[in-house]
């Protein structure tokens, strides 16, 4: 057995690292009977690990089971995706952007085709406004019943993780109905949406509520009160105001400080200024209040499609331009121009004129930001996403601090980062 | 019936010029940054507010906009490559370079955005760090720096992020790794 | 595998049945979701597609414990030394299904920073093809490779092509 004083270079491999003088590494053989106290170890938390959330991998400096140090390592799901979406035309990009947040792929697809509507100048017609808005409201609903699912896993809940993918579930099959695919939907896009909302879709969303209603308050009464859910997430990853707003941490977790900034009041967008909803938001900043905002949102996710359905005006489902939007299908039949307009718009695309702008709408994880440069070209100069979840991540650091391994588990959880809008 | 017949457009009719022009600017806090500092220049962009400012007063821009102005929050740092690009705005008063530094602000308690751009050029791709201003930079910094090899002065850790630590290159760089790697086809297995 | 060494006659036969019966009844996968594969592979395990009933539900998180590796998402540059790591470490008899075009073949990121197919890292035995692959995609992929291993075919190609590792084509075959 040996005892030695190790490099943190070799240790980490995440470049120099500020050593504390007292800090050994052991190597092979048994733990020495301890003489020495005050030694912390390193250990790495994931990437592949059960609880991450994707390939997050977290190193740990541990002083026995308290966590005196957290470091959120990140870049094991990068995929390239913004210089894809400088090879992908216009039209083709919002398929590149619905896989970076892929718990709520609609927002990622609303924000790329604000972007490039604003760079258009493009007004879109208001039924296509409400069907957008629609169609976020079910991904932020199926969004938080997968955070529910698997914040309840990884503190100990394990039914949870079925319950809430039984909700989820439901959520998926309606928005399959409407958009055609479970995940990663490709529907909402550069001047409307992909299609007209289907037969029967009001009695279906209608019935979808009342089950999901029913789920949360379940959930509610499973866990809310629950004194072993209270001593695992009361007063764990406790964070402030001043904390999230330096590290520029958006969403719900900026909400549990008691700061109500949701997009959807302060900015609005489509068409959340006509209708009636709360925003959510809670004291404490801990774990708990976290779990309980993206509750409650749930239900106010409910309450936006319930008046989505009574109040969805008629009109184009998208803009009526030939040179932006694909004609329909029946017309390449029948027209030479449309069948030239299609071909087209899915071959090179539509140019869009140099400029730069930046849009943003309020995801189920906080702010998600879209900065677009296009030069003239068919495909944009530059892509960048401002995926909240990379932000967020920097909460860890103030949260984990002093706390235990376990509550390491509970905070990274409430965070809620889906890897792919981290790492993009 | 044929689709011969004129559609209307749906565009937005112009608004007043939204590239270059040494405009005054009609936005209360780009105002303000025009007049305090050298060589900001003020755009609209497609109905939002712009700065071009000079790479010298980067930091300087955010302690004011932090301190003076109420911008709670640092929303964004991220680098935009022009090399190549056939088509690039123009701003009277700002030179262009090859890469642009990009940072969005918002202000909570007036709920306001501001956009702050500065010109980086090639042989020296370097700018200040607002990090330690708004240490939500922290990661976007790096991730530029990674990605782009735009080093930010003052950083407390410019390291790689998303790319391996050994990897050489800045893979968004316009003559970097290519956007599509030729497909390999893997050979017959019986 | 060491039944291929027992000289078979028809007791030792029905034993490599109830083996690979086994084997195939109660095939724990390690948790391996990378990104949006994995939500489609919990729905799979969730009550509505139920992979219990295949004796699957039991994700396990330690490599040691698995045999089966759904590699569910894209496996990035920094990533793919993690892959391997874990696939060496699970104890055989493994089996690899790629789940999803990414981790089959790069997917729609045909770029530098993802490993354009899975099978240039582990031996694959499976693909299952989709962005993501519903549930029922990888209930038939995960069906398929119980077929596979019920008609042990996927043993002796192993050993026939590549020779247990990483696609890497010897000049010679293995002396068996």
């Amino acid at each position: 057995m040996s005892l030695e004083e190790t490099r943190l270079e070799r240790q980490t491999d995440e470049g120099a690292q500020e050593l504390r003088p007292s800090e050994l590494v052991l190597t092979g053989g048994q733990w020495p009977d301890g003489e020495r106290d005050g030694d912390t170890m390193i250990i790495n938390m994931g990437p592949q690990h059960p609880s991450t959330h994707g390939v997050l991998r977290i190193m740990m400096e541990l002083d026995s089971e308290t966590v005196v140090r957290a470091k959120p390592v990140i870049g094991y799901l990068h995929t390239g995706m913004e210089k894809t979406g400088e090879e992908l035309s216009y039209v083709q990009g919002c398929t590149n952007v619905t896989r970076m947040d892929y718990a709520s792929p609609l927002s990622n697809e609303l924000v790329y085709a604000t972007a490039v509507e604003q760079l258009l100048d493009l007004d879109v017609p208001e039924r296509a406004q409400w069907i957008r808005m629609l169609l976020c409201e079910l991904n932020r609903m199926s969004s938080h019943l997968l955070f529910q699912a698997t914040n309840g896993m990884d503190l100990g809940a394990v039914s949870m993780m079925i319950y809430g993918w039984r909700d989820r579930e439901e959520t998926l099959r309606v928005l399959e109905k409407i958009t055609g695919l479970r995940m990663n939907h490709n529907f909402i896009r550069v001047g409307g949406v992909a299609a007209d909302l289907p037969d029967g879709w009001r009695e279906d969303l209608l019935e979808l509520c009342e089950l999901v209603e029913r789920g949360v308050q379940d959930y509610e009464t499973l866990l809310s009160s629950n004194p072993i859910w209270l001593e695992r997430t009361v007063g764990v990853g406790h964070i402030t105001t001043e904390e999230c707003l330096a590290q520029s941490i958006t969403g719900p977790i900026l909400r549990s400080t008691g700061f109500p900034w949701d997009l959807r009041k302060a900015q609005p967008y489509l068409a959340y200024d006509q209708v009636d909803f709360d925003v959510i938001y809670t004291e404490n900043g801990d774990v708990f209040d976290r779990y309980r905002i993206r509750l409650y949102e749930i239900l106010e996710s409910i309450r936006i499609v319930r008046q989505c359905v009574e109040k969805m005006p008629g009109g184009d489902y998208r803009v009526q331009d030939l040179k932006v939007t694909p004609p329909p299908r029946a017309r390449i039949d029948e027209s030479m121009e449309a069948l030239i307009h299609h071909f087209k718009l899915f071959t090179e695309g539509f140019r869009v004129p140099a400029g730069e702008t930046y849009a943003a709408v309020e995801s189920p994880r906080g702010e998600i930001g879209c900065y677009m440069v296009s030069n003239g070209t068919a495909k944009p100069a530059r892509m960048h996403i401002r995926g909240p979840s990379f932000y967020n991540l920097q909460a860890m650091g103030p949260m984990i601090d002093g706390c235990m391994v376990a509550d390491a588990v509970a905070i990274v959880s409430s965070i809620d980062p889906i890897m792919g809008e981290v790492d993009r | 019936m044929s689709d011969d017949a004129p559609r209307e457009e749906t565009h937005k009719d112009p608004e007043a010029p939204d590239d270059g022009g040494a405009e005054a600017p009609d936005d209360a806090v780009a105002a303000e940054l025009v007049a305090r500092f050298d060589g900001a220049v003020f755009v609209r962009s497609h109905g939002q507010p712009v700065v071009y400012a000079d790479r010298s007063t980067w930091h300087d821009v955010a302690a004011f906009l932090r301190d003076d102005q109420e911008f709670t929050m640092c929303i964004d740092v991220t680098v935009v490559d022009h090399l190549g690009t056939p088509e690039r705005i123009t701003v009277d008063g700002v030179a262009p370079e090859r890469f642009e530094v990009v940072a969005n602000y918002l202000s909570h308690p007036r709920n306001r955005r501001i956009r702050v751009i500065a010109e980086v050029p090639q042989s020296d791709p370097e700018i200040a760090s607002v990090a330690d201003l708004y240490p939500g930079a922290n990661f976007p910094e790096r991730e530029a720096y990674d990605l782009f090899g735009v080093t930010f002065t003052g950083h407390p850790d410019l390291a790689r992020i998303l790319m391996p630590d050994e990897w050489v290159g800045h893979p968004l760089r316009k003559d970097d790794a290519p956007a599509r790697v030729p497909v390999t086809f893997k050979g017959n297995r019986s | 595998m060491g039944l291929d060494q027992v000289p078979h006659n028809f007791l030792t036969g029905r034993i490599e049945d109830v083996v690979k019966w086994a084997q195939r009844n109660s095939c724990w996968p390690a948790t391996f979701g990378l990104a949006c594969c994995a939500i489609e592979m919990m729905a799979t395990g969730a009550a509505h597609y139920d992979l219990a009933r295949y004796g699957m539900e039991v994700f396990r998180a330690s490599p040691r414990q698995a045999d089966l590796m759904i590699v569910a998402g894209r496996v990035s540059q920094k990533m793919a030394p993690v892959l391997r790591q874990v696939y060496d470490q699970m104890v055989e008899p493994k089996w690899v299904i790629s789940m999803g075009v990414c981790a089959s073949s790069g997917g729609m990121f045909n770029n530098y920073a993802i490993v354009q197919g899975v099978d240039q890292i582990v031996p694959v035995d499976v693909y299952v093809p989709g962005c993501p692959p519903g549930p029922e995609t990888l209930m038939h992929g995960i069906l398929t490779l119980h077929a596979a291993i019920r008609s042990g075919e996927i043993m002796k190609r192993r050993e026939h092509t590549t020779h247990g590792g990483a696609g890497i084509q010897l000049s010679e075959p293995v002396p068996a």
